[in-house]
């Protein structure tokens, strides 16, 4: 009994000084959302800590859906999405909040069929049909004509998407859903929807795995996680009926015009751009901040790095093919950064 | 035995032998095929980065799962820390005093959580420690898990001490002992390495949790040895990089999982030794 | 014992605070039962009853149901017992009648270590090693020549229902094994001998004798082992394929009760798609509450019978 008692007071006070020695620790801020932009947040949070070793920021990627309902219950400090959180939503917010574009990407179709070159040309329609369950086989005549140089194989089409609430599945299916006529009446978009058929992978990261991993298979993800796992993309038509892949390029084509109908609080969809080099999934990512912060350090760190992202940060999108936000957006940012504050003071 | 019957019969009884054999056969393969492919694919990234380092951004080579193993360890002291006197106390009660509604209703009590799936008990902690506190945290995880130790090490604490035999309490008590005292120093001093056998053994089960700790401890990529925030946690880094499509990540899985599987099997082995020793 | 006459306060004492840990343990049971219906009410009030077979999950239009998951839990489950259940008898009694005396310890010390290993691990060798060799060695040529059959039709993706069923099966059987080797040992070798003596083979012995003893504590046995495939997590969602839907064949994929909580709980952005998430909790809960109960009914039924000596 002594024993014990003497063994628990020992832990109880290793406890005590590790939890006291970590008060000296560097402010740790934590957020969670989005995979879509993860591979350039984890490098951009790995690179700022670095150079920053007063303050760390901790960052859990479980999908833009996880994102908005933490930082709803204000569990984090930071949330992260792709998907623009709705009306509805932000009502339920405790205060209001910002959406602040960090970076754009491309939603982009992956598969995995031996024999079958990368850049493989689809249409919307076509992406649609498999989507939907009606296109069922890889030489199906509607894929066929329009690869007239390839031999499809007669394979399965095994359709896979996310499982969890996604800003990159709202970027996709508000793509399908403005492009297609049937998707948008029988499924339409959002973060999570009901899908007609396929399998559901966790994350970017999941949805790459299962394609990766299963013959046959067509997913849908973000570039950076093609790239990253060397996987096969699919070409597609755009609006101006020219097929483009998914480049820097062609996302930065996309946003163009944004620029201009950039709206005030920044919730823009890129889907469907017009340019006959723009990417037609693309789409930009939020990180998601309460204008009034509770907690003053962690406010102001959290606009420090902020400013960092929207101008230095922007320069390491490139190589992980994200685009940069055109300058115009930036000072516009910019601007909005100014309105985050502790108590009625801008932490800017 | 003769004749056509007796043939069937003899021949009824060597397939059966084999049948048999097949089956433990079958049984015991996945272990081989499991531990084999452990040890070869987590082997394989076994180098003491693995041990000491931090998780790299990802998509770029290298780094470890160092913040995870303390994690681990940092959540499963935290949960014994409440839980090993809990239980015991509580299984104390239950064999000294455990007859009547009360004791038979928390029996029941712990029969009962003990059987719930993990992953509720991640939902308890989320909804009452999480929400409240308005964050992720190692004593979220340490809360869920401890839903599960408990009930489990209630049991066996109550059924060792009920194989202590009634004459030795009887015999300390005729001595005179108080009651208190006996129970203590005698009864639960003579149970004690089956005691520590049970609670061994739910720690190796904690350890590899996974599910309560998904929304509780959540996962950190950096040092965190702050019991209110979130924290890395070995079997938490095992699943994240299993389901990702990094190669990198999935040899860092298995090497995770060797890592896990070692802390495990150290435990319950020295749980066995010590109920060996002293039987 | 002496009562009354003896105490004094620190045994009065004493039994209070161990009973108020006691206390404790109970009040925590109740807390999570409580906790979990609180938060499940919207979802009860919103659903009703016919939240069990509602086959829709829907978060856009917040239409929910639990079908499918129901389904997969149960399914996945009783695929598991059908593999587990033959083999840890049949392994149970190899170890306990035909082994060898020094293979026993062996044997039974390697599949106590199959139940220590955890849910994940068994997962992440689900993913890399089970799911490729079942979808090609076993599925695809089987979707060739039976696909007409409803139970094997494909498209075959590799994470399906049998994937599940089969990794859930290898964790179960140390479950089953143990507690089969023990009703085993209870048979009274007078039995065994007697049946021996009267010229009966190894195989009609085991035959006679199991059937007359070890039924009880062997079906006791196999709801142990469901209520712990019921509640198992990780290694499911790794390899289910989580795909909301109750499907017949069992080529494809399914999701499970306890999957789509560790999937989407994060993330349930609406109240009534987060209280949805808690009920299947409760659900699932009560199942395995269910089950596990009846596991302990029967296992001290046999105990009882065995300790009068039948």
């Amino acid at each position: 009994m002594k024993k014990f008692c003497g063994v628990t007071a020992g832990v109880l006070a290793m406890l005590a000084v590790v939890s006291f020695a970590s008060a000296a620790d560097p402010l740790t801020i934590n957020g969670a959302g989005a995979t879509f932009p993860y591979p350039l947040y984890s490098k951009w949070f790995y690179e700022y800590s670095n150079a920053n070793p007063g303050v760390r920021f901790n960052y859990q990627s479980i999908g833009s859906g996880g994102g908005i309902k933490q930082i709803t219950a204000g569990t984090v400090n930071f949330g992260a999405t792709d998907a623009p959180m709705t009306e509805e939503a932000m009502k339920k917010l405790p205060g209001p909040i910002l959406h602040i574009p960090t970076a754009l990407g491309a939603v982009v179709p992956v598969y995995n069929l031996d024999g079958v070159p990368a850049g493989l040309k689809l249409t919307p329609d076509v992406l649609a049909g498999i989507y939907l369950g009606k296109i069922t086989r890889w030489n199906d005549p509607k894929i066929a004509e329009l690869n007239k140089t390839v031999t499809m194989p007669n394979a399965d089409i095994v359709v896979a998407h996310r499982s969890d609430g996604s800003g990159t599945t709202d970027i996709f299916t508000n793509y399908l859903a403005t492009v297609n006529t049937e998707w948008r009446a029988k499924v339409g978009r959002g973060p999570s929807v009901n899908w007609p058929v396929g399998i559901g992978g966790k994350g970017n990261e999941g949805v790459a795995g299962v394609v990766k991993q299963i013959p046959g298979a067509i997913g849908y993800v973000e570039l950076a996680y093609a790239k990253q796992n060397r996987m096969k993309v699919a070409s597609l038509r755009n609006k101006e009926g020219h097929f483009v892949t998914p480049t820097l390029e062609a996302t930065s084509a996309a946003a163009a015009g944004m620029s201009k109908s950039m709206p005030a609080d920044f919730r823009v969809s890129l889907v469907d751009a017009p340019g006959k080099e723009s990417w037609p999934i693309s789409g930009l990512t939020w990180i998601l901040v309460y204008k009034d912060q509770k907690d003053e350090a962690r406010g102001k760190a959290m606009v420090q790095f902020l400013k960092w992202a929207i101008r230095d940060g922007q320069k390491m999108e490139a190589a992980l093919d994200y685009a940069a936000l055109p300058k115009p957006v930036v000072e516009k940012v910019d601007k909005a950064l100014k309105q985050i504050s502790f108590r009625g003071k801008s932490l800017y | 035995m003769k004749g056509a019957v007796a043939f069937r019969r003899k021949a009824a009884d060597r397939v059966m032998k084999w049948v048999f054999t097949l089956c433990a056969f079958l049984v015991i393969l996945p272990l081989f095929l499991i531990f084999f492919d452990l040890v070869i694919k987590g082997g394989k990234e076994l180098k003491l980065t693995l041990l000491i380092d931090l998780p790299h951004p990802v998509g770029e080579p290298g780094g470890g799962i160092a913040n995870g193993i303390v994690g681990t360890v940092a959540i499963t002291l935290l949960t014994m820390l409440w839980s090993v006197p809990t239980a015991v106390l509580c299984g104390i009660y239950l064999a000294e005093y455990g007859k009547g509604k009360f004791a038979s209703a928390v029996r029941f009590a712990a029969d009962t959580m003990s059987g719930v799936p993990s992953i509720i008990m991640g939902i308890f902690g989320y909804i009452l420690l999480v929400l409240p506190m308005k964050r992720f945290s190692a004593w979220a995880g340490a809360a869920a898990l401890s839903m599960i130790f408990i009930p489990v090490v209630v049991r066996t604490t109550e059924e060792m001490l009920r194989t202590v035999p009634t004459t030795v309490r009887e015999a300390a008590l005729a001595l005179g002992i108080e009651r208190w005292k006996a129970t203590l120093r005698i009864t639960v001093r003579t149970a004690w390495p089956g005691i520590l056998t049970g609670i061994l053994l739910a720690m190796a089960r904690i350890i590899g949790e996974t599910a309560p700790l998904l929304f509780t401890a959540l996962g950190n990529q950096f040092w965190q040895t702050r019991l209110d925030q979130p924290i890395a946690a070995v079997p938490l880094q095992v699943f994240t990089y299993a389901i990702s499509p990094y190669e990198d990540w999935h040899d860092k899985a298995w090497a995770g999982a060797l890592v896990l599987i070692t802390m495990v099997l150290m435990i319950n082995i020295a749980a066995r030794v010590l109920t060996r020793d002293k039987r | 014992m002496a009562r009354k006459t003896g105490e004094n306060i620190k045994d009065l004492l004493f039994e209070r605070t161990t009973g108020g840990f006691a206390f404790l343990v109970l009040f925590l049971a109740v807390l999570l039962f409580a906790v979990l219906l609180r938060e499940s009410l919207p979802a009860l009030r919103k659903f009703g009853a016919a939240f069990l077979v509602t086959g829709t999950w829907d978060p856009v239009l917040e239409k929910f149901g639990a079908l499918p998951f129901i389904y997969g839990t149960v399914i996945s489950s009783f695929l598991a017992i059908l593999i587990a259940l033959p083999l840890s008898v049949g392994a149970a009694i190899f170890i306990n009648e035909f082994a060898p005396p020094w293979m026993k310890t062996p044997v039974s010390f390697l599949a106590e270590l199959l139940a220590a290993i955890p849910s994940v691990i068994y997962g992440l060798w689900g993913i890399f090693v089970l799911v490729p060799v079942l979808r090609d060695v076993l599925m695809k040529p089987a979707t060739k020549y039976l696909g007409w059959i409803p139970l094997f039709k494909g498209p075959v993706y590799g994470p399906s229902m049998l994937a599940a069923g089969v990794l859930l099966s290898i964790m179960i059987i140390p479950f089953i094994l143990s507690v089969s080797r023990e009703v085993l040992a209870t048979v009274p070798q007078r039995q065994k001998e007697a049946v021996l003596s009267l010229g009966g083979t190894r195989w009609e012995m085991l035959r006679i004798v199991i059937g007359q003893h070890c039924i009880p504590g062997i079906f006791g046995a196999t709801i142990l082992g469901l209520g712990r495939a019921l509640g198992e997590t990780m290694a499911v969602t790794m390899v289910i394929g989580n795909r909301p839907e109750a499907l017949l064949s069992l080529f494809q994929p399914g999701y499970s009760m306890a999957a789509v909580i560790a999937n989407e709980f994060t993330e349930a952005v609406g109240d009534v798609h987060l209280s949805s998430l808690v009920l299947i909790g409760l659900i699932l809960f009560t199942m395995t509450l269910a089950v596990n109960l009846a596991a302990k009914w029967i296992l001290t039924k046999m105990v009882a019978r065995a300790s009068r000596g039948i």
